[in-house]
């Protein structure tokens, strides 16, 4: 499909919102899901003599999410009023940043396949949300009227612009995720793309093989307002394979704005670039430029915790898989689990077998977190210290886990409860294994003319005997023993 | 007591130790009010019950709370661009008829609190745009001394009711020179306050830059009474400053001696008229005859200062007008769309003046001509403001005629903005460069009011107040137009 002589070029816009409890300019709470305009005052409503307040909460998770992605803070930085009428833009422009961001020139490592790279963050800026618009039809103009609602007007933002250096849908995605993944780390947003705490508006276009020139000179598309990451790459995939098809007909691709159709996976055209908006950007004179000490920064800096990358460095010395630590690192939960567990049970490779298979598979069924686990971190490793001390087999282990799942107890209780205990008293499971013997002697001679098959026949027939109490170990050397004697 | 012939740090000072009552004051006032302002038209709305019912309140309060009262009973009118929760707020605009805010400004909440009754909102130039009074959406304000003739402005009202004795006390806005040339021409006293100095959370922005509220008063010492009351840091406007505030009163009876006159051969050269230079430096020979020094001095950006201020002041008003769109409050006009609400609402709701300049404001701030105008009379502002710290290395003030002209007559100038611009040419400089000034009355030219100004460095206001006294020593008293013979 794609052209060979072309190589797809894409960058993307991520806005977050920031958990901050208080919008950005004023005390309104930053909240989801209040009754419409119930979260707002004289400030986010834009009501005439209102005067903005910067909340150095949401400075100092900015400035946290963007060390994060290793960006360079700027110490003295600006706002701006970006300005356009719509009526869910009540001061009827923005406070944001333009041409002096706070924080540039950042970095994210994305693994897409076996492949890795960097993806560089060009610039990351502040600005307020605007409201939202509930239209009685399907548009603003099609409808007899909208109601507006501007809880979310004046709700922290911060912009994530990265370089165009993803070159596939795939590595869109990726990229994506490592941002989530590393926001989630700092703490610093919701990151629910469905409720629009995360947005992302995706930049693609078709680089001739050779091309020297400026990348802003290639007409670019501008795909809006995306809403999900799966989304983000079905819109990329349409977008390149409509911009192949183009180009293979000789045809010109048009800088614009489009949409994306989630039901028919297209993008849309919205507007040209040509009718783009003159946002007249200068500096905003309510606001002091935003000055940020070298020692504060520090500080944010060193409250930072262990960071996605760092986290794979600690795990690949742990000698864990490298499948299993992107599992880990991308769940903070999960993360949290391990660590917690490496507490009690110091064999790693023990704790990750489990938690990665069983405790997953029951969590997903039950459709819960790590954090949510009615198994913790301490109960699952005395599980496995009951399993490693021979009290229980792997089996009984992985049947008293679910039992520990549905019923919240712990592993001893459950095993005095129901008497679940491992038999490993040689004197109780040589009478056992005497009878098995007596009672097969078409095995036995089986076994003795060299069908090694036949062993595990008796150890099975020893093991439904004691309702799989016996432990298997204990079983399989008495047999040896008494067949070979 | 001759309650209209006392000043009112002497009305505050009879109502704290209970020699009249509050009520008594506000009525003698509502009284003139009533007889007078038929005619000369300096209010917008008066408030008769809320302030009587104010100041009933205040001679209910016990006598050692009314005692700390530094305004305890005087009667305020307040400019209507500044935000008061028991009148409407209009700006002087259409687009604003009738509004009430749901919050007062910081400004009036202080000086309230310290005893002052709202009495009026006063007339003003729509928005603050004008030097006439006469862009007010609901008619011009006349002059109290010449009827024929036009306040100044934009904060003729105020400046108005002032002369005619309709309250003791106003607060204004200046932007340029709208307390200081409307103080000149109705030969009062008016000062712009430092820039940061008062609250400007509840002022209704013009230009956010340069916006600052201040004091209008028949005296030196009744404007120091006020501005100490409004001065100093508001958690919600983030340009105020936490500089302490001075103590305006303590020395203003003592003047300053030796004190260095920076003279600028560019505000008295071309442009002014020779009358008004006459005054202004036959009141510098009267005071050099005191021990006061002239020195001349040179202040070479000058001739920019218009041009730069008319960027500069209609590019952040465009930006603070935007909101009046009729979505959430003030006027509506009909419309068949959401464009089309925007434009019908704007067209009708603002005046001429308020047009223009949202106009010239746009063009400033579009791409492509951002940097050669908006750019560069930021350069120039830091330029002048460069000028004045270079002067005040050598003088402790600079003087000025407040305006270059005597109030002109009603009319006159309707249709030539230029001209009407020319009026600010004394007074822009100081908000362009943040600085505080002063205009108090130096004499008259035909009977007509001259006033002189004093610009001092950041936060001199003590200084500005107490050589305003030293005037107020050396020109004869007026005999005020309206007052009973």
């Amino acid at each position: 499909m794609a052209d060979p002589s072309y190589e797809v070029v894409v960058g993307l816009e991520v806005h977050v919102e920031l958990k901050t409890k208080s919008k950005m300019f004023c005390g309104c709470a930053n909240a989801f899901g209040a009754g419409p305009n119930t979260n707002t005052c004289p400030v986010c409503l834009g009501m005439p003599g209102a005067l903005p307040v910067l909340n150095r909460e949401a400075v100092r998770m900015a400035v946290a999410a963007a060390l994060a992605f290793n960006c360079t803070i700027r110490q003295r930085s600006r706002f701006d009023r970006k300005q356009y009428f719509y009526p869910d833009l009540p001061k009827a422009y923005q406070i944001s940043q333009y041409d002096a961001p706070f924080a540039e020139w950042g970095s994210v490592a994305i693994r897409s396949g076996s492949t890795r790279r960097t993806v560089r963050i060009r610039r990351i800026h502040m600005e307020e949300d605007a409201g939202k618009l509930n239209h009685l039809g399907q548009n603003l103009q099609s409808s007899a009227g909208s109601l507006v609602d501007l809880n979310r007007a004046g709700v922290p933002l911060i912009e994530i612009v990265s370089e165009p250096d993803m070159s596939s849908a795939d590595e869109a995605r990726a990229y994506l995720n490592e941002l989530r993944t590393v926001l989630s780390y700092v703490d610093v947003s919701d990151l629910r793309m469905e409720e629009g705490s995360m947005r992302c508006d995706a930049n693609v276009s078709m680089k001739p093989v050779g091309f020297v020139g400026s990348l802003e000179d290639l007409p670019r598309v501008e795909i809006k307002n995306v809403n999900s990451v799966r989304n983000v790459g079905r819109a990329i995939e349409y977008e390149i394979a409509r911009q192949s098809r183009l180009l293979a007909a000789g045809e010109a691709i048009t800088k614009e704005t489009r949409g994306f159709n989630d039901a028919s996976a297209r993008t849309y055209s919205q507007r040209s670039k040509e009718e783009a908006n003159d946002y007249r950007y200068f500096p905003e004179p309510d606001l002091p430029p935003l000055m940020l000490t070298g020692e504060w920064i520090a500080s944010v800096k060193a409250g930072l915790p262990t960071l996605p990358d760092a986290w794979r460095e600690r795990l690949t010395g742990m000698g864990i898989a490298d499948q299993d630590i992107e599992t880990l690192v991308h769940d903070p939960a999960q993360l949290a689990f391990l660590t917690r567990c490496l507490e009690y049970e110091s064999d790693v490779r023990l704790v990750t077998t489990w938690m990665l298979s069983d405790m997953l598979r029951l969590l997903n069924a039950a459709d819960l977190t790590f954090a949510e686990s009615p198994v913790g971190p301490e109960q699952l490793a005395e599980l496995l210290h009951l399993i490693g001390d021979g009290t229980l087999s792997g089996r009984m282990g992985k049947e008293l886990l679910e039992n520990m799942f549905a019923t919240g107890k712990s592993a001893k209780t459950l095993i005095e409860q129901l008497g679940m205990a491992q038999i490993t008293d040689d004197r109780v499971l040589r009478e056992q294994v005497t009878s098995v013997i007596a009672d097969h002697a078409k095995v036995v001679e089986d076994y003795r003319s060299g069908k090694a098959k036949a062993l595990g026949f008796l150890v099975g027939q020893v093991m439904k005997r004691t309702r799989g109490q016996a432990s298997p170990e204990v079983v399989n050397r008495l047999l040896r023993e008494m067949l070979d004697e | 007591m001759d309650t209209l012939a006392t000043s009112a740090g002497e009305i505050a000072q009879s109502v704290r130790v209970g020699d009249v009552s509050a009520e008594h004051i506000v009525n003698v006032y509502l009284d003139r009010i009533r007889r007078l302002d038929g005619e000369l038209h300096a209010l917008l709305s008066v408030d008769e019950a809320g302030a009587r019912a104010a100041a009933r309140m205040l001679d209910s309060l016990p006598a050692e709370q009314r005692t700390r009262l530094p305004l305890a009973g005087v009667p305020l009118v307040v400019k209507d661009n500044i935000l008061t929760d028991r009148l409407p707020t209009s700006a002087g605009s259409k687009i604003l008829a009738g509004f009430y805010s749901p919050f007062q400004a910081t400004a009036v909440e202080r000086a309230v609190a310290a005893g002052a009754v709202v009495v009026a909102k006063g007339n003003l130039d729509e928005f603050g745009m004008g030097s006439s009074t006469e862009h007010s959406a609901f008619g011009p304000t006349r002059n109290p001394w010449a009827r024929d003739r036009v306040p100044g402005g934009s904060s003729g009202g105020p400046a108005a009711a002032i002369a005619a004795n309709l309250a003791p006390l106003a607060l204004g806005s200046d932007t340029g020179g709208s307390i200081r040339q409307p103080a000149a021409f109705c030969g009062i006293v008016g000062l712009k306050p430092t820039y940061g100095r008062v609250s400007r959370f509840g002022l209704i922005a013009y230009a956010s830059s340069l916006d600052q509220i201040g004091p209008l008063a028949r005296t030196v010492r009744d404007a120091g009474l006020l501005l100490q009351v409004i001065s100093g840091l508001d958690a919600r406007d983030a340009t105020s400053s936490a500089e302490p505030v001075a103590d305006y009163l303590a020395e203003l009876e003592y003047p300053l001696r030796g004190l260095r006159i920076g003279v600028p051969s560019q505000y008295f050269g071309a442009g002014i008229e020779p009358e008004v230079r006459s005054v202004v430096m036959s009141v510098l020979d009267r005071l050099k005859a005191g021990g006061a020094q002239t020195v001349e001095i040179n202040l070479p950006h000058t001739e920019y200062a218009i041009a730069a201020y008319y960027l500069i002041a209609p590019a952040e008003a465009s930006s603070n007008l935007s909101r009046f769109d009729g979505v959430r409050y003030g006027f509506r006009a009909g419309a068949s769309d959401l464009v089309s609400l925007y434009q019908n609402t704007r067209a009708e709701g603002f005046g001429g003046e308020v047009v223009r300049r949202v106009l010239l404001g746009t063009h400033a701030l579009s791409a492509g001509y951002y940097d050669q105008y908006y750019v560069k009379a930021q350069k120039v502002r830091a330029l002048i403001r460069r000028d004045f710290m270079e002067a005040f290395a050598e003088v402790d003030v600079v003087v000025t005629p407040t305006a270059p002209e005597v109030p002109f007559g009603l009319g006159s100038r309707r249709d030539d903005p230029l001209k009407m611009y020319q009026s600010d040419i004394c007074t822009v400089t100081a908000n362009l460069a943040g600085l505080p000034a002063v205009s108090v009355p130096a004499g008259f030219v035909e009977g007509l009011p001259v006033g002189l100004q004093f610009i001092g460095p950041a936060y001199s206001e003590a200084l500005l107040l107490r050589a305003g006294r030293m005037v107020e020593e050396v020109v004869e008293r007026p005999r005020w137009p309206l007052d009973e013979p």
